[in-house]
């Protein structure tokens, strides 16, 4: 019965095939579009590290001007100052912690015949590679107590070992990162987190970097850093100076493992800012922050106003063309009032009827489906070469999304075929007989 | 106009498929008003000029790692060959440029003191050739003197003494009269005190959706840092053939440093609006589909409606009804379920506008786009069911006489 069906629905739609076709790319305009922004806001919004986030936490410290409070006093500043990150770092209170900020600097090849090459860094301490569960291809972090003696090691991007070491094993060997040896202790596989949840404040859609180094380098001055630097009090001149000012520029990951383990390390940030009052910092009422890392996200707002907006304007675009499916749908069907009447006159009941009219909906709701996964493929396609590199690797369609593509197609359109198919089924078969 | 309630009374016996017109109408009206406003005010703020001779500049970065380094005297050599080039006006090093997205900023006050207000600005840390290198207006004090330029080194704390302004930093700071900024004392870092000796016309801050975007001011500092920008303007027509000498005259002039980042003014503001300008276009797209597919949706409906009253028609037709009248039967019936589309989609159109204020701190809607809303949307209704109604006038009066 179902392929019979199958194929009325066929010939009827090849029939009024001017009226099928309008259906078909309605729909697949309405579900091209709405595909397109709902894949940009889904990977924007995307859980980089799924089975950790909710064990690693930010930590946020209001250590802002009394006068004139950080955003107004909504948020405590976005990142910690040296001297906080560095106490916190000391007092490892958390199962583990990581101190980072961007840095930059410039890798000499002892191979003469290569160009110097200017590269991104991270400055981070040596749980940031097991915290964030970084992919290494050869060698590992380096240790706990490389940093605390200030070695000068270096972890290498696959894109580094292999324009500098040709791809080869490099662990061991020592590579001239601005004007300094470093010792490779491990290269890492492609790693890149979307958003970059780990640094939010310098990009959260930007490259990961290209080497790590040890975050103590740059108090040694051997390590130069970058990234926001935001202060609201003057600082004396130097680096010591700076380093022991009121600039927030550091940023502070701590993974704890249980909700009892992060209410103890609330505590104990309470208590710490308590005790540095007493030196006359921290004069702001006591607001410090743990979120995890989708809080995180949501509080930096990584999903663009613009793509929320697309995305809004996307599904009332597809509300106009469910509109006008209906619309069509109910001229198509009550234009075969007779054929109708003459189905129930030869017995055919309301129940199979109405199948089949579905049945019919659901067929043009499948293929503007197609359409619609084709349309939102060009549309993707389109966004990635408009917005370049903000949206690079943003635009792509997961299988997820696809089925959700023709699943959303076939709702959408077998509820706009509901009121149609109700009208057809309830025309009174004497009447269109007695017409004929 | 007799028959406009005959119209009404036929539409009220087939008021769904009247009403799914009028609602889509009402949408495609909410949607097209606030698109098209949006697209309006980004391309405003597009618009806005720099302040810069966008044209006929470019800049580069220069990132130092040779060891020993004479910084200082590298950077004289530098701006000494850039100034004598032929074809080019001027150069100067800068720490940061216009509409790039990175950049330096303070707050500056006219009271000195940790408690007092001040207004944030963007420092540019220039010589005394910036004026002319970057193309600026100087409308009121004096250009830098040589004596001024003071070298900076890497995390200094202290300011030099003296200052030029943008007019509209100079209004920040005294509502009054921006001109009466010129040889005001001010103080940055809460308590340093500068002088504020010339006031420009205009130069943008490096953030482009900053609202302080006009809030600029020269800083006469030359950077003893390992990274920094050389800004260079070139005669009119100039810029292009000159970019790939100048880099390769400085890379080879000295193996301490890479050359990089090359790049002009005119790619910088298109990077710089690049998303303004990709959400622009694609609101467009919008806005033309979203007014086919409704104009389709139109003429199916018109076109399914005139095949059922094909004999009714003919009917008409045949009892002396003109071409005209028929056509001017189906312009009207439109017209009445536009009508109520468009008063739905006024009420839409400003709900929507006003949640979009609410949630992304947009401007509130002006009247003018309702009214051009207006007008457009009963155009294209008109236009969509100008076809089928001329189908419906051709119908043969003798179509009455046949039996279906």
């Amino acid at each position: 019965m179902f392929s019979y069906y199958l194929r009325l629905a066929w010939i009827s739609i090849l029939r009024h095939w001017g009226l099928s076709l309008l259906m078909i790319c309605a729909i697949g305009l309405g579900i091209g579009a709405t595909m397109t922004t709902v894949t940009v806001n889904y990977l924007m919004s995307a859980n980089p590290i799924p089975h950790k986030s909710e064990q690693l936490y930010y930590v946020q410290l209001d250590s802002w001007d009394v006068n004139d409070p950080f955003d107004d006093g909504l948020n405590p500043p976005d990142q910690l100052t040296y001297t906080d990150s560095t106490n916190l770092m000391k007092a490892a209170k958390a199962f583990r912690q990581n101190v980072q900020a961007q840095a930059y600097g410039v890798i000499e090849p002892a191979d003469k015949d290569l160009l110097p090459i200017s590269v991104t860094a991270r400055a981070n301490s040596a749980d940031f590679f097991v915290m964030f569960d970084v992919p290494f291809i050869f060698g590992s972090a380096w240790s706990a107590q490389s940093d605390l003696s200030k070695e000068q090691v270096i972890v290498l991007s696959k894109k580094i070992n292999d324009q500098v070491f040709g791809g080869e094993n490099s662990v061991g060997k020592t590579i001239k990162f601005d004007n300094n040896l470093f010792k490779v202790m491990g290269v890492i596989d492609d790693w890149q987190p979307k958003p970059r949840f780990y640094d939010i404040t310098t990009g959260a859609f930007n490259e990961s970097e290209d080497v790590f180094v040890p975050f103590s380098l740059i108090a040694e001055e051997k390590v130069r850093r970058s990234g926001n630097t935001n202060c609201w009090k003057p600082s004396g001149d130097g680096m010591a100076a700076f380093l022991a000012g009121e600039c927030v520029w550091t940023q502070f990951w701590v993974e704890l493992k249980s909700e009892q383990e992060k209410q103890d390390y609330m505590t104990f940030l309470n208590a710490y800012v308590q005790e540095q009052k007493q030196y006359g910092r921290f004069q702001r009422p006591m607001d410090n922050r743990l979120s995890n890392v989708m809080q995180w996200l949501e509080n930096q707002e990584v999903v663009a106003d613009d793509a929320r907006m697309m995305m809004a304007m996307s599904f009332m675009f597809l509300t106009v063309c469910l509109l006008n499916t209906i619309g069509l749908l109910l001229a198509k069907f009550l234009g075969k009032a007779s054929e109708i009447g003459l189905r129930q006159a030869l017995g055919a009941s309301k129940s199979t009827l109405f199948f089949q009219y579905i049945l019919e909906s659901a067929c043009i709701g499948f293929a503007g489906g197609l359409l619609g996964l084709g349309l939102s493929f060009l549309g993707l396609k389109g966004i990635e070469s408009l917005y370049g590199e903000y949206m690079q690797g943003l635009a792509t369609l997961d299988i997820p999304m696809m089925v959700l593509a023709i699943v959303l197609a076939l709702i959408c359109t077998v509820i706009a075929g509901l009121y149609p198919t109700w009208r057809a089924c309830n025309i009174s078969p004497a009447q269109q007989l007695k017409s004929q | 106009m007799q028959e406009t309630g005959l119209i009404i009374r036929a539409l009220m016996r087939n008021k769904i498929g009247a009403l799914l017109i009028a609602l889509q109408i009402a949408l495609t009206m909410t949607i097209i008003v606030n698109a098209i406003f949006m697209i309006q005010d980004r391309q405003t703020q597009m618009q806005r000029s720099s302040g810069i001779d966008e044209e006929n500049t470019f800049y580069l970065t220069n990132t130092i790692f040779g060891q020993d380094y004479n910084i200082q005297a590298a950077l004289q050599t530098d701006l000494d060959t850039l100034r004598k080039t032929p074809g080019i006006v001027d150069a100067i090093q800068i720490n940061a440029i216009p509409l790039s997205g990175g950049g330096w900023s303070s707050g500056v006050q006219t009271e000195m003191g940790e408690d007092k207000d001040g207004v944030g600005t963007a420092i540019y840390m220039v010589d005394d050739h910036a004026i002319n290198a970057m193309g600026l207006e100087l409308i009121a004090g004096k250009n830098f003197a040589v004596t001024d330029i003071q070298w900076r080194q890497s995390g200094q704390s202290t300011w030099p003494d003296k200052v030029i302004v943008t007019k509209a930093l100079a209004l920040s700071l005294f509502p009054d009269d921006w001109h009466s900024a010129l040889g005001k004392t001010i103080y940055i870092s809460q308590n340093q005190r500068i002088e504020i000796i010339g006031i420009i016309k205009q130069l943008q801050a490096p953030w482009n959706g900053w609202d302080g975007v006009e809030r600029s001011m020269l800083v006469p500092f030359q950077m003893e840092s390992k990274g920094s920008r050389l800004f260079i303007r070139t005669e009119p027509g100039q810029r292009d053939t000159l970019m790939p000498l100048i880099e390769k005259r400085l890379a080879e002039s000295d193996k301490g440093r890479i050359i990089r980042r090359m790049r002009t003014m005119e790619e910088t503001r298109e990077r710089s609006y690049q998303r303004h300008n990709a959400t622009n276009k694609i609101l467009t797209t919008v806005v033309i589909t979203l007014t086919v597919i409704t104009s389709f949706g139109i003429v199916g409906l018109a076109i399914f409606s005139i095949n059922r009253r094909t004999k009714q028609i003919g009917t008409r037709r045949a009892l002396g009804a003109t071409r005209g009248q028929i056509m001017r039967y189906f312009m009207i019936e439109n017209l009445l379920i536009s009508a109520v589309g468009i008063f739905i989609g006024c009420i839409g159109a400003v709900a929507l506008n006003m949640w979009l204020v609410k949630t992304f701190q947009l401007t509130p809607i002006n009247v003018e786009l309702i009214l051009f809303g207006i007008v457009a949307l009963f155009t294209v209704g008109q236009l969509a069911v100008l076809y089928p109604a001329r189908k419906a006038s051709m119908i043969s009066p003798a179509t009455a006489t046949r039996t279906v």
